[in-house]
Parts: C-alpha cells; sequence; structure tokens
C-alpha cells in the first residue's frame, strides 16, 4: 500500500510539473488562431525536434512495441529504424518542408485549408479533415487505453483502468484548453528529454544487475534462438515493408505532425531537424526495445492484459525507478495526446465549423472567441467519446494503432500529388481521397461480410494481396486513382493552380 | 545540371531506405559485442543516414521542391 502511494505520487507529481509548464506557455500565448496552433511559426530546432518526437512517443513506444519485442524479437527496432528515421525524414523534406514554404505564403494551419484553397473546394476541405478525425479517435483512445493499462500494471490492480485513463483524458483536455501549441511543444521538450534519459538509465540498470548486453543477449539466444536471427515469425520482408511504409506515410498525414509541418521557425530549423532525425529515432527505440527483447530471455512473466517494460522493470530495479518510467510513459501518452487534441480542433473548427455554418475565414475578435468556445467543447466531446470506447473496445494496443496508421497513409499519395504535379484536378482529389478511404474502410470494418449476412451471402475481402497489407494497396489505390481521374477531366473554373509554385527566396 | 543532382539524391535517398533492414543478413543470427550483427549493421546505418541527411541540408536543400512551377 505505502508503495502504491508511493508510484501515484510520483506520478501525480509529473504532471504537475507538466501542469505548470502549461500554465508559463498559457501566459505567454496570444489568443490568435496561428499562435493557439502553430505558436505563430516560431519554433526553434530544440523544440520543434522534440515537439516532433515526444509526439511520436506514445503508449506504442514503452508498452506495445517492447511487448511485440518480447512475444516476437527485436526486429521492430528495424521496422522503427526504416520508418520513422528514413522514410519519414525523407518526407519530412519532400513534404514537410513544401507544405512549410507553402503555408508560409498563404497563412494556411490546417492540411485541409491548404487543399481546400488551391483546389477551390471547401467539400475537400471538409472531407480531409472529416478523415482524419475519424483516424484520429482510435489513436486517441489507444493513448487513453495505454495510460489505464500503465496504472493497472503499475500498482497491480489496487488502482482500476478507468481510473488510469480517466485521469489522462481530464489532464489532457486541462492542458490543450490551457496552453497551446507553445504549450505543447515546451512540454514535449520536457518530456522528450526526460524519457531519453530514463530509458537508458533502465537499460544501464537491468544490464548491470545480470552482467552486461552480452550477458543478456546470450541468455536470450539460448532461450529464444528465433529471437537473434534476422527474420522469422511474425517478421516477413512483406511485414517489414508494409509496416514501415504505411506508418511513414500515416505519421506524415496525423494531424498533430502534419501541422508542426507549418510550425518551423525558419528553414534552418527544418534542415537542422531533418538531419537529426534518424540518431535520434536510434537512441529511443534501440534501448526501448531491447528492453523487451532481453526480458525473453530473462524468464520474465507478463501478467494477462500487462506490459513487459513494467514487469521487467519490476524484478530488476526499485519501486520508485518504475513508477518513475511509468510516469514518463504517462508522459509520453499525454504528450502525443495534447498535440492530437490541439490539432483535432483546429481541424474541427477551421475546416468543419466554419464551413459547414457558412462562415468565411476572415476572423475578427468575436468569431476568434466563439471559435475557441467550440475547439474546447469539440476537444471535451472529443476525449470523453474516445474515453468511453477505450473502456470498450478489444484489441491490443499495436492493432488499434495500425488502423490508425493506415488511415491516414491512405492521404499521403494524394496530398504529394497535389503538391507536386499541377494536372491533378480536383475530381482527381475526391476520387484518390475518397477511393482509398473506402477501399481501405471495407478492409477494416465488417461492412462487407454484415451486408453481405444480410442476403444469406458470406462475402469476405482478403485480409493480404501476396502478403502485402490492405493499407498499402489502398495507398496504390488512391495513386492509381488520383492520376487516372486528373488525366481524364479538366480542372474546375475556381481551382488556383499556382498556388503551390514557391520559391525558397521569399520564405528567408 | 539541379535535374542530375536531383536524380542522383533520388537515388541515394532509395539507397538509404533500401538498406536500412540487412537484408542479406536475414536468418543470420551471429551476436557481436552484445548485439545480433544485424542490429549493428542498422546502427551504423542509421548513423550514416544521418550524416548524409546533413550533408544534403547543407548543400542541395531545396532541391526540386523550390521554385518548382
Amino acid at each position: 500500500m505505502a508503495d502504491t502511494a508511493l508510484q501515484l505520487g510520483i506520478v501525480g507529481a509529473y504532471m504537475i510539473v507538466a501542469l505548470a509548464v502549461g500554465a508559463v506557455a498559457y501566459r505567454l500565448t496570444d489568443r490568435t488562431a496561428e499562435d493557439y496552433y502553430l505558436a505563430s511559426r516560431t519554433l526553434g530546432t530544440v523544440v520543434l525536434l522534440f515537439t516532433t518526437f515526444a509526439t511520436l512517443l506514445s503508449a506504442f513506444t514503452f508498452f506495445g512495441g517492447p511487448n511485440l519485442a518480447f512475444s516476437a524479437g527485436p526486429e521492430w527496432i528495424l521496422v522503427m529504424g526504416l520508418m520513422d528515421g528514413i522514410i519519414f525524414a525523407v518526407l519530412w523534406y519532400v513534404l514537410g518542408y513544401k507544405q512549410w514554404l507553402v503555408g508560409k505564403r498563404h497563412g494556411y494551419v490546417t492540411l485541409g485549408e491548404m487543399l481546400g484553397d488551391r483546389f477551390g473546394s471547401t467539400a475537400l476541405r471538409v472531407v480531409v479533415a472529416g478523415v482524419s478525425l475519424v483516424w484520429l479517435f482510435p489513436y486517441v483512445m489507444l493513448q487513453q487505453k495505454g495510460a489505464g493499462q500503465a496504472i493497472v500494471g503499475l500498482t497491480n490492480g489496487a488502482v482500476p483502468f478507468w481510473v488510469g485513463a480517466g485521469g489522462i483524458t481530464l489532464f489532457m483536455i486541462l492542458y490543450v484548453a490551457l496552453s497551446g501549441m507553445r504549450g505543447v511543444a515546451w512540454t514535449d521538450t520536457l518530456q522528450g528529454l526526460f524519457m531519453l534519459s530514463l530509458i537508458w538509465v533502465a537499460v544501464a540498470w537491468v544490464l548491470s544487475a545480470v552482467g552486461g548486453a552480452g550477458e543478456a543477449t546470450a541468455l536470450l539466444a539460448s532461450e529464444e534462438p528465433a529471437f537473434v536471427g534476422l527474420g522469422g515469425g511474425l517478421y516477413t520482408p512483406q511485414y517489414i515493408i508494409s509496416t514501415a511504409v504505411s506508418i511513414a506515410f500515416g505519421v506524415t498525414m496525423f494531424p498533430q505532425i502534419n501541422q508542426r509541418f507549418f510550425a518551423a521557425g525558419s528553414k534552418k530549423v527544418l534542415k537542422r531537424t531533418f538531419a537529426l532525425w534518424p540518431v535520434l529515432v536510434l537512441l529511443l527505440f534501440v534501448p526501448a526495445f531491447m528492453l523487451g527483447a532481453w526480458a525473453a530471455g530473462l524468464g520474465i512473466t507478463v501478467p494477462e492484459g500487462g506490459n513487459v517494460i513494467p514487469a521487467l522493470l519490476g524484478e530488476y530495479t526499485p519501486t520508485w525507478f518504475t513508477a518513475l518510467v511509468i510516469a514518463g510513459a504517462m508522459a509520453a501518452m499525454m504528450s502525443s495526446s495534447d498535440s492530437m487534441l490541439l490539432s483535432g480542433s483546429s481541424y474541427l473548427t477551421r475546416d468543419l465549423y466554419r464551413p459547414l455554418t457558412g462562415r468565411s475565414d476572415a476572423s475578427d475578435e468575436a468569431t476568434d472567441r466563439r471559435e475557441a468556445l467550440v475547439a474546447r467543447i469539440g476537444v471535451v466531446i472529443f476525449a470523453t467519446l474516445s474515453f468511453v470506447s477505450s473502456l470498450y473496445t478489444p484489441g491490443t494496443l499495436v492493432q488499434i494503432g495500425d488502423t490508425a496508421f493506415s488511415g491516414f497513409a491512405q492521404l499521403t499519395v494524394p496530398v504529394a500529388l497535389a503538391l507536386y504535379w499541377q494536372g491533378t484536378t480536383r475530381s482527381g482529389m475526391y476520387a484518390g481521397v475518397i477511393g482509398s478511404q473506402v477501399f481501405y474502410g471495407l478492409h477494416v470494418f465488417p461492412v462487407l461480410s454484415t451486408l453481405g449476412g444480410l442476403v444469406g451471402l458470406d462475402v469476405a475481402l482478403p485480409t493480404a494481396y501476396l502478403g502485402w497489407t490492405p493499407g498499402i494497396v489502398g495507398i496504390l489505390v488512391g495513386l492509381v486513382l488520383t492520376v487516372g481521374v486528373s488525366l481524364v477531366t479538366a480542372p474546375a473554373a475556381t481551382e488556383n493552380r499556382t498556388a503551390y509554385a514557391v520559391t525558397g527566396i521569399e520564405s528567408d | 545540371m539541379s535535374t542530375v543532382r536531383a536524380a542522383g539524391w533520388t537515388v541515394v535517398a532509395l539507397v538509404l531506405m533500401a538498406l536500412a533492414v540487412p537484408w542479406f543478413l536475414w536468418d543470420t543470427s551471429t551476436i557481436a559485442a552484445g548485439l545480433p550483427v544485424w542490429l549493428w549493421w542498422h546502427i551504423g546505418w542509421m548513423v550514416l543516414a544521418s550524416v548524409v541527411f546533413a550533408v544534403f541540408a547543407r548543400t542541395d536543400w531545396g532541391l526540386g521542391v523550390e521554385e518548382v512551377r
């Protein structure tokens, strides 16, 4: 019981520090949308690097990923490195830098705004924002589920799941309502540095207890020989490539990541972040996932529905340290969630509320105030709904996460074409965006089998095409549809085809 | 000239992606210095990627993105 009090004390203290940072940022934030959502496009290298990084730091990094390494081997490190370290970095340049230039020139705050303006289509703006919010939902839920599980694991069930999940929900609502992008970015930096240090201390602690990395890996090799070899079991080349590509493409279109493309302070910031990215990914995922893999050689038993990292740390490190790591992991989930909610609320107010209520983009003080209210109400409803579903939805963290990532990934190709190919037409965008979503959606949700069941038919879509996931095939469907339809349709009269023609000079 | 450079950097990017996973070490379970060799390859490769990205950012940043019609 004393342990539980100590653990909860540490988690609580951490949350309060984070809240204090938010409060300071709040005092520095003026209430314009550009400042609230983008910190007035002023983020510097360290803050942009860590806020993007911390947004990626999620329940998966500390729970889902190490669990996979524990049960299937550490090859997920390669998936993360390839997807996050390299493919995402390339997309950072190709899509991110371009979006930054375009956004700076036209003052865009959201992806939907950017596309809607170019294609002269409010409907496209609404569709893109709607699709994004749909996929954001399961991912926010993933974080809440992670927090609930973390607290259950930490206290051995003394504190029930809903308290952990509910606590983080309440906290992130408070946080987003209070501080904007600046506060989120600052706490992200704090949390990113904190988590990174903590995970390395955890590795040092566990390894010194078992006699070094050589010893730990040797134990793993004797216990689970297949884990040490590359590939095998879960890991096929198709699996590694499909997962890496769909997640990298997905990450790019996540509202909270995509919006960061607009928030960089200067070209120099984007350059530095780009170059540091692979190393930062390496520094985080190698220790986190190796801990999970080593645990398999150390005979750690993970309780039903629990996670391997807390179980391992519980075995080798003092209670307070385990609590600190759990606090850090919860912080990571929060930093993902608050960013998601903040970006989600900008999509909601700017791309759904404004067009659907017939309001223009011109804003004055009264509209700003009203929209700020709409944004906050939206955040409360969204977070509450995802909290409620986190209590009921089955499925492991990885499955939930993967659904969302692949859903977002369907947007990447149409957006890239729009940015670089002037021949892209409005109809092409509709076809590509909606077509790929329908294709992927039909594979994720049992719509066809339910409809088929109604008329007594046994309809089932394949779960893979020659080993490739529907997420990957959907991306190709999006490519074919966008290009094909653009080629056979003429641009609409209201399209602004040169909106994205920007030079580097004007941005300096 | 810039087309050639763009093509060159595209190839570099593709190679960086293609070999982030050491496919040629598939099924190999040799351990060196406490970690599987395929993991060492990956670690080295990611550091290399950072260096290559830094060189790109210094020399040809903007290529293919700026001044596109």
